[in-house]
């Protein structure tokens, strides 16, 4: 498990399972979905009653409460109450599967539903947080989903066999109906859900084998594809209240700069602007629609004091990281050997600097957040992977007590990481304690680019020694930049390490005799945050990227010296033989007219899943790069809907490629210089390559799938380039370096 | 106060001549399914037919529709294309997030109404203003194509 998702789920510490009536009739389950260990969490949660659903349980042990329910009506209907929250990633389908496969009804008859934020209801309690990321949905899921499913199944059955006076064993449940298979009697789950509920709560359920699942592996359609295709899907952008207004927001363009005063009036003579509202770093103005308020932010003009970080660039800041990690030893991550001592003796050794640039999340929804804020209560309604952190965030801000703060959460227009920052919702709400009724404050494209909390600098020395063989015999890998960890969830830093910085480094699958892994801790006066494919979006492109020059230099093939070093992990072997073979690995390249073609491979173990990808690319004698075809072989576990898995790998790889090849945020004067799809450049549908996902069989517990794709492609993308030109790009994006 | 078809009704829309479509319908009319994303036709997020036409809603002022056929995509079962192009999008489920679906279907529903049997090319042509962030193109391409060869 990464580093990300120890920070992002809690350890799985006790399982607990209640069961009882459902208000309005029907059987209720209520179960523990691990969470988020915010250990910084400091007031325990308030003891109250846990609200209307579990009201009606009865047999909760002492002290624990359940944070996912499912409930069964007298109509058969199955609805599933969870915290997760839908971005794309397809957890509305797969969820509702591993309930069916177990309680034995067909998927048409689970619905989900979202549940709102609270703490005390829908999170561990002890630990705290709702949270979705970390590619850890399913992965968390799998085995309470399962056990809740089953638990129902059981009591369903033995409330059919007590009817018939019956040993429970002679009976099945198939499709939400029970059998007594001697005589053929039948009852529906509906009129059993009331008998169900009374019955105590077995224990120990046994769990289906994968060889018995019906539902699980097999590809299922998405339930929330109807609703967007048709426009009807509701996105946080979309909300619309009685008598809302719409605001548009300006923030300081420094970080940490303020606002200077500005002259309401020449805002306010824009027909429909209602109102300009000030914080310290930030206006708003308020408008009847998003026209009447963006062209009064035009005419109002505001101007900033920009404070402390007014002459802040990239070069200014990648000099300071430069020579803090010349200068400092950073914090050890992993010491095994003396790699500094085998390196500073050998006679082949390489070094390298790498370097990885802030980048933007870019959503497709630009952020914004709707506030209605009253006396005595308050509404949210937005699009959060935190629901739970937005809530604390409004009550600190209003003094509020948690339970008058409801977040009505919606479909995210992308989450990435950003989601998992409430940033523009304490915003929102901080400008709403000044407005008169219901606002949607919605940040404009540039708004969003310019104020993002941007994926770290990272700048990596690394260096290795060679024996005669030219295999590695010790490796040093120094990690510089921002620490995510630090601020998100300080009680997950171990030691002064930051375990999402060195994630994929710490822990390379490599058989190397002698190796250090340190990360200095460097903080530039830009905020940053979680990025889709996090630590290992970073460190699989050095560790792969590094790797490959080794072999090189070793004149060895990339795959074979792969190969050779990963005399540890079937699985890692396994996907990189598969993506070696399934690419025509050593097979001659389609030659390109005009253009110098190459195939670059890179393998990992992330997020619990293997993968190995090869790219393949041509390179034009004006330096752009193609990217022809990806290969990718995936071990992620077990399965639960292959076709989600299949269309995830897809999106990460273009979401990775996307970024190693054009992406970057620089800073000049302390302000961000991109601002738009113009100079912050996504891929097209004529620019996304052919990408094929070929799956090993595996019946080991799922691994993640929304975030390999992204962060195994930098690598095999940049090794790909090398094989084609010669030229090693050590720093991303690969922009315009190869021109010329 | 300029009157415009949306969706096959008339509506008189209590709005200045230059704010640009996107709004109108979004914040006027209460038609979200059409989506800001960039305000400067980087994205196509917001695209709308316009006389059946693609056309970028959050650069288009209202008053350059008036008297238009505007349709969006609350409406665009009621085209024959478009309904293919749904069925297609749904059957091999082409959405992720969904954000940018909208847009993405109106271009591909006037591809196919105009090219009934478009090329990869064609596709890379009139699709290559939608920008996905999901990356759900190599979907969007094959869901055409299903669309294209779907009957009527």
């Amino acid at each position: 498990m990464g580093a990300v998702d120890e920070a992002l789920s809690s350890p799985y510490r006790r399982r607990f399972l209640q069961a009882g009536a459902a208000a309005g009739g029907g059987l209720l389950i209520g179960f523990a979905l691990p969470g988020c260990n915010r250990e910084d969490r400091k007031e325990p949660p308030p003891e109250k009653a846990v609200g209307q659903a579990t009201t009606a349980v009865t047999q909760a042990p002492p002290g624990l409460a359940p944070n996912a329910f499912i409930r069964i009506d007298r109509a058969g209907q199955v609805t599933l109450i969870v915290h997760k929250v839908e971005m794309g990633q397809g957890t509305f389908t797969a969820m509702p599967m591993l309930i069916a496969e177990e309680l034995e009804v067909d998927l048409s008859k689970v619905k989900l539903q979202q549940a709102p934020a609270d703490n005390t209801l829908y999170a561990d309690p002890m630990l705290g947080g709702q949270v979705t990321g970390g590619s850890t949905s399913v992965r968390a899921s799998w085995k309470p989903l399962r056990e809740a499913g089953a638990t129902a199944r059981t009591m369903l059955v033995s409330a059919a066999a007590l009817s018939w006076q019956v040993d429970p064993s002679t009976c099945t449940a198939r499709n939400g109906v029970v059998t007594h298979t001697a005589t053929g009697r039948t009852m529906e789950y509906g009129q059993l859900v009331d008998a169900a509920s009374k019955l105590p709560v077995p224990s120990g359920v046994k769990l289906k084998s994968a060889s018995e699942f019906t539902v699980i592996g097999k590809p299922v359609k998405r339930l929330d594809s109807p609703d967007k295709v048709n426009g009807r899907a509701q996105f946080g952008l979309d909300v619309r209240l009685p008598n809302m207004m719409v605001a548009t927001v300006a923030a300081s363009p420094v970080p940490g700069g303020k606002l200077n005063p500005v002259d309401d009036a020449k805002a306010m003579a824009i027909k429909g602007v209602r109102q300009v509202l000030r914080i310290d770093n930030a206006v708003a103005v308020v408008g009847d629609h998003m026209w009447a308020a963006r062209q009064g932010l035009t005419a109002l003009a505001p101007t900033w004091n920009d404070g402390a970080n007014s002459a802040m660039t990239t070069a200014s800041i990648v000099a300071d990281m430069s020579a803090a990690s010349k200068e400092k030893s950073g914090v050890q991550a992993r010491n095994d050997g003396d790699a500094p001592g085998t390196i500073g003796k050998a006679t082949r050794k390489l070094e390298a600097v790498y370097e990885m640039p802030f980048l933007a999340h870019a959503t497709m929804e630009p952020m914004n957040c709707t506030v209605d804020l009253k006396p005595d209560g308050c509404d949210i309604y937005t699009g959060t992977q935190v629901p739970a952190l937005a809530q604390g965030a409004v009550a600190k801000i209003t003094g509020l007590p948690l339970d008058k703060i409801r977040i009505n959460n919606y479909y995210l227009g992308g989450g990435f990481g950003r989601r998992l920052e409430v940033d523009y919702v304490a915003q929102a709400v901080a400008f709403a304690r000044q407005a008169k009724g219901p606002v949607k404050f919605v940040w404009t494209r540039e708004e969003d680019i310019q104020h993002d909390m941007y994926r770290p600098y990272y700048l990596d020395r690394i260096s290795a020694s060679l024996d005669a063989k030219g295999m590695p015999q010790a490796w040093f890998h120094r990690i510089t930049g921002s620490s995510i960890i630090a601020r998100f969830a300080p009680g997950a830093m171990k030691d002064g390490v930051d375990p999402d910085a060195v994630e994929g480094a710490k822990d390379i699958a490599y058989a190397i005799p002698n190796v250090r892994v340190e990360y200095l801790r460097h903080e530039p006066p830009v905020p940053t945050a979680f990025w889709r494919g996090v630590g290992a979006t970073h460190n699989v492109f050095v560790v792969e990227s590094f790797i490959d020059e080794l072999a090189h230099a070793s004149r060895q093939d990339p795959l074979a010296y792969r190969r050779a070093l990963l005399t540890k992990s079937a699985r890692m072997r396994a996907v990189l033989e598969l993506a070696a073979t399934r690419a025509g690995w050593g097979t001659r390249l389609q030659p390109v007219a005009g253009r110098r073609v190459g195939r670059g491979i890179s393998v990992q173990f992330a997020f619990g899943s293997y993968m190995a990808q090869v790219a393949e690319v041509s390179v034009g004698a004006d330096g752009g790069v193609t990217v022809h075809r990806v290969v990718c072989a995936l071990d992620c576990g077990q399965m639960v809907n292959p076709d989600t898995i299949g269309a995830q790998i897809e999106s990460g790889v273009n979401f990775g490629l996307t970024a190693a090849l054009w992406n970057e945020i620089t800073f000049d004067k302390g302000r961000v210089q991109q601002s738009n799809f113009g100079d912050y450049r996504m891929m097209r549908i004529n620019e996304s390559p052919k990408i094929e996902v070929h799956m090993v069989k595996s019946a080991d517990e799922p691994g993640g799938i929304g975030e390999p794709g992204t962060s195994a492609i930098a690598p095999a993308l940049c090794n790909a380039v090398f094989a084609a030109t010669g030229r090693r790009i050590r720093k991303l994006p690969i922009g315009d370096q190869l021109k010329a | 106060m300029p009157t415009l078809t949306i969706n096959g009704v008339s509506r008189t829309l209590d709005v200045p001549d230059d704010m640009p479509l996107l709004w109108a319908l979004r914040d006027v009319a209460g038609l979200t399914g059409t989506k800001f994303g960039c305000g400067v036709a980087l994205c196509g997020a917001c695209t709308v037919h316009v006389d059946g036409a693609p056309t970028r809603s959050c650069v288009t002022p209202v008053s350059a529709v008036a008297g238009k056929q505007v349709v969006t995509i609350e409406a665009i079962e009621q085209n024959p294309a478009g309904r293919r192009v749904q069925a297609a999008w749904r059957e091999i489920d082409v959405v992720q997030c969904g954000y940018c679906q909208s847009g993405q279907i109106m271009s591909a529903t006037a591809l196919i109404a105009s090219k009934p049997d478009p090329t990869d090319a064609d596709i890379d042509g009139a699709m290559a203003g939608n920008i996905c962030r999901c990356g759900t193109y190599p979907r969007i391409r094959a869901a055409i194509k299903i669309a294209a060869k779907k009957e009527a």
